[in-house]
């Protein structure tokens, strides 16, 4: 199977390079590195609808999705100049410790020890998400609570894997977990009754659980057991590239909290607001500052939209997943997302 | 000087030569080594990844299917974590290299069978299996298995307590009470005497021509002596039956569908391979053997086991070892199932939860290459002690 092959592909690429390259072989300054290659190559999660998945006609589409179509818009004023490789929890930081591609933007959590030891630096939380379990609805279970002895299915590698057992263990409960390389194989695992449970970030059991084959016949159980800052990662020791990924993130949720999206954007131009001047690039240099032209976000806004609107397409009342916003409202609305100023 | 000391001194400068050039060699690979390794830490820095091997002592904090040793996800380390994925490795290697070899000798001697419908058989087993990538095999497998196994409340029920569903396969654990090291002593006893045995039949075949059936005898032994024990002293054996709890079958012992999976995928696709191995050694033993055993009066099974088999082996353990080699490492394919294998369990887990790649992947290298060796010397050992002196 291909990613078992690419997982240690990945992981012997990295060893070759850091065995065998002259030190400071990585690049320092990987806009530079884009912009002369003329794309983005951004790593994306490939199976999991709504956050990342090619569609029938292999057009890539989804909440962090858009995200990559934002920087690519940034930079070169084209949402479709990326490139997106598709990775697997396992392989996922591989992927960006050895330079393979330039933003991880695949529903991963900012952890301490991921931030610190991994040699990734994380930009903004983009999604705050919560780990949650799935069960069939014939076996009358309301609560996690009740999941003592429960086979449950996980995925390998994940912020999941490491939850699970804990929770289990400070609930006092027997756990059997089956764990797997991909979300593919746990997914039909539980699919086919080999588990009771099976447990992700709750946006994701609510986008897996379109894939199953009765998906009314699931439900996700109430408890949420974890705190899942998702977020957007690049290399460590890139400021310049981290700066811009974090603001093209903040662009957006500043777009949704003035009321600037994809259809008035050419009519806020002519605003008088001095805030919503500086985000356009009417007023001051702040494109400059991340090397880019002023009318940055802009482009973002115009390709793509600000952050409520991607939010509603993917995930949102706009798409089959149907996720509140919850913690991802803006703050103004009770949420956590909190556009920090242009200025 | 005289020409005989010209040549030998000649041959010393040679000597010297080649040695000198030898420790250079040496010195040059040696220094390559270093250099890597050098560049890989300087590099893991500058790139500000953790390196070294700190991490082994470090809680793992996940949990695992199958462990051959204590566990838990709350106190052991990654360092724990690593035997218990080799020793799922051991296990079904081992398995499999048993079953692989018993079912491949079974079909390559089939196959040389003169009912036709058999070898015919044993000729589209071969090729099916041996033509079909094995890790579509394992997806079948594992899949099938899966899919044909009732849920837990449709469990099968066998006799003596066995229950089988998608969960597994569960048998009754026997527990024995305090007096356990006494049957495991009659055990060792039954065995020592099967060894004397063997040596007492030899001789006396050696001295009179008489067979003794040593293989009965030694079946008999062996389970008749604890038995007999158990019954005479009257130990209560116990046995831990599984049962059905509200999620999963509670006690006994659990056999995954996942080592069966893999097991089964593992054994089939290497047993293929083996039958060729074991036709092409029983059919490079000169047929003159065979008539000159028929000629003694011995029987078709005997001239099998006594003449051709032996001579065979000469040929059969190169290409076997190989055989074993690879279902060894083919077990690494477990990680597309969910077995907990070396590679799924270290180069998976622990790789990904303290992104030590470099380290974690050389370990895992050093691990397979450490068992592949460990392997061939076994078989080249057996090569010889089995090697028929050239006349």
């Amino acid at each position: 199977m291909s990613h078992v092959m690419k997982r240690v592909a990945t992981a012997f690429a990295l060893a070759m390079a850091l065995v065998f390259c002259a030190q400071a072989a990585f690049a320092q300054a990987t806009l530079k590195a884009v912009q002369d290659r003329g794309q983005l190559v951004c790593g994306a999660n490939g199976t999991l609808a709504g956050f990342g998945m090619p569609d029938p006609q292999g057009n890539w589409t989804g909440f962090d999705v858009d995200l990559c179509r934002a920087i690519a818009a940034a930079i070169f004023n084209d949402t479709t100049k990326v490139k997106y490789v598709p990775l697997t929890a396992a392989n996922r930081f591989t992927a960006l410790q050895s330079g393979e591609i330039d933003v991880l933007s695949r529903n991963t959590t900012w952890t301490m020890s991921r931030d610190t030891t991994l040699g990734v630096d994380f930009a903004a939380v983009s999604y705050y998400d919560g780990q949650g379990f799935m069960v069939r609805k014939s076996l009358k279970v309301n609560s996690a609570l009740e999941l003592n002895g429960a086979s449950v299915c996980v995925q390998q590698g994940t912020t999941t894997e490491l939850n699970l057992a804990d929770y289990f263990r400070s609930n006092h409960m027997d756990l059997k977990s089956v764990t797997f390389a991909t979300a593919d194989e746990a997914v039909k695992a539980y699919d086919t009754s080999r588990c009771d449970s099976y447990t992700t970030d709750s946006s994701g059991l609510y986008a897996e659980r379109l894939r199953l084959t009765d998906p009314s016949a699931n439900i996700v159980l109430p408890e949420i057991i974890s705190k899942e800052p998702l977020s957007p990662a690049v290399r460590q020791g890139d400021d310049a590239w981290e700066d811009l990924v974090r603001w093209v993130h903040y662009a957006m949720i500043n777009a949704e909290e003035m009321g600037v999206n994809q259809n008035n954007v050419d009519d806020m131009m002519k605003s008088d607001n001095p805030d919503i001047r500086r985000l356009l690039g009417v007023e001051g240099q702040f494109g400059q500052g991340l090397g880019l032209t002023n009318d940055w976000a802009y482009r973002i806004i115009k390709k793509v939209g600000n952050y409520g609107e991607s939010f509603e397409r993917n995930i949102g009342q706009g798409s089959p997943l149907k996720i509140a916003r919850g913690l991802n409202a803006l703050w103004t609305k009770g949420g956590l997302q909190y556009g920090l100023p242009i200025r | 000087m005289t020409t005989t000391a010209i040549a030998s001194s000649s041959r010393a400068t040679r000597r010297f030569g080649n040695i000198a050039l030898q420790i250079g060699l040496v010195l040059v690979v040696a220094g390559l080594v270093y250099a890597a390794a050098d560049n890989a830490a300087r590099n893991l820095q500058a790139a500000h990844i953790a390196s070294g091997f700190g991490f082994w002592n470090n809680t793992a904090g996940f949990d695992i299917s199958q462990t051959l040793i204590d566990y838990s996800s709350s106190t052991s380390t990654f360092g724990r974590a690593f035997w218990v994925g080799l020793l799922n490795t051991l296990l079904v290697a081992g398995t499999g290299i048993v079953l692989a070899t018993a079912l491949g000798f079974a079909i390559g001697l089939a196959r040389l069978s003169r009912n036709w419908l058999v070898s015919r058989l044993a000729g589209c087993y071969v090729e099916l299996i041996r033509n079909v990538p094995l890790l579509l095999q394992l997806l079948f497998w594992y899949n099938a298995v899966l899919k044909a196994l009732p849920e837990l409340h449709g469990s099968v029920t066998f006799p003596g307590g066995a229950l089988l569903n998608n969960r597994g396969l569960f048998v009754p654990r026997p527990q024995f009470a305090a007096s356990s090291p006494y049957v495991t002593m009659t055990l060792l006893v039954a065995a020592a005497a099967v060894v004397v045995l063997r040596l007492w039949a030899r001789r006396r075949q050696e001295r009179t021509g008489e067979q003794v059936p040593v293989l009965w005898i030694a079946l008999g032994l062996l389970l008749g002596l604890p038995l007999a024990f158990i019954f005479l002293t009257d130990v209560p054996i116990r046995f831990d039956y599984p049962a059905l709890g509200r999620f999963n079958v509670l006690g006994g012992i659990e056999i995954l569908p996942e080592f069966a999976a893999l097991l089964l995928a593992l054994t089939i696709y290497t047993a293929a391979f083996i039958a060729e191995a074991v036709r092409a050694g029983v059919l490079s033993v000169a047929h003159g053997q065979t008539e000159a055993a028929q000629a003694l009066g011995l029987r078709p099974s005997t001239t099998l086991r006594l003449i051709v088999v032996p001579q065979a082996m000469r040929v059969i353990i190169p290409p076997l070892t190989g055989q074993y080699l690879n279902l060894t490492k083919n077990s690494s394919l477990a990680v597309a199932i969910g077995y907990p294998d070396l590679v799924q369990v270290f180069a998976g887990s622990v790789l990904n939860i303290t992104g030590q790649a470099v380290e974690v992947i050389a370990i895992t290298m050093a691990v397979y290459l450490v068992i592949s060796l460990v392997t061939s010397a076994l078989m080249n050992l057996y090569g010889y002690a089995i090697a028929v002196g050239e006349r």
